[in-house]
């Protein structure tokens, strides 16, 4: 029998649903309006000196490769089976453009991280 | 010749009830992949140097950037309601003593975790950072 690689795709998508649901709404309010507006946190907490230590613990380089492509790939797996049930190109194109592009924001991530060093 | 009969389907079934519902979460999952997106700028940015990196942290002041974050936060919520909603459907029956547990028990029950977990990140980052 031919072995399916979508069980990989939809551990992707739940691991990444069950960490956005528990840590979604923190971390878009923490990252995208709090420190940005200084309401509540420090504007500097996120500046490049802290940013940089943050990313050069071995710690702080796997929450954000952790956090970032589980997210991609939550995403993938939702706008994959979205855009197939509304028919908008063969299957296999879709599949290759949406995890794909999962696939290229955690070798990117991944990339970053490794060039920022320890 | 075959000729099967196909129903005839409207081709914006998506956008229309009840199949609204549908597409309004999995739109989720576009907002969580583009919050994914800004990180991602920030990571590559970080690696950049300070000049790049305080560019990115520029874009985040920005109303632009403010207003998506408010949509972030929108679908986050949404997708925190939906995903213990969908939850008892996805995993297997659970027994306690001999009974089932009704499946709004576990949707209440996740989504008080949830709110737990959010809120604990909260202020261990408040307390953490400078």
């Amino acid at each position: 029998m031919k072995r399916s690689i979508s069980p990989i795709f939809w551990l992707m998508f739940g691991a990444g649903g069950m960490l956005a649901a528990l840590f979604g709404p923190a971390l878009v309010i923490i990252t995208g309006l709090a420190v940005p507006t200084g309401l509540g946190f420090s504007p500097t907490s996120m500046d490049y000196a802290h940013a940089i230590g943050f990313a050069r613990h071995p710690l702080g380089k796997l929450v954000l490769l952790v956090v970032i492509s589980l997210f991609a790939w939550h995403g993938a797996e939702r706008i994959y089976l979205t855009l197939k049930d509304m028919h908008l190109g063969p299957k296999h194109l879709l599949a290759w453009l949406s995890y794909g592009s999962a696939g290229a924001v955690t070798f990117m991530t991944a990339t970053a991280l490794l060039a920022i060093g320890l | 010749m075959r000729r099967p009969y196909l129903r005839p389907i409207d081709r914006h079934w998506w956008a229309k009830p009840p199949y609204l519902a549908y597409t309004l979460r999995e739109a989720t999952g576009i907002a969580i992949a583009a919050y994914a997106l800004v990180l991602m700028a920030g990571v590559i940015c970080l690696a950049l140097g300070r000049s790049a990196y305080d560019a990115w942290l520029g874009f985040i002041a920005s109303p632009l950037s403010l207003a998506l974050h408010v949509i972030f936060l929108v679908a986050m919520v949404f997708h925190v309601w939906t995903w213990f909603a969908i939850m008892p459907k996805t995993m297997p029956r659970l027994i306690v003593g001999g009974r089932y547990v009704e499946p709004q028990l576990i949707t209440r029950a996740g989504i008080a975790v949830a709110a737990l977990a959010s809120l604990g990140l909260l202020l261990v980052a408040r307390w953490v950072l400078p």
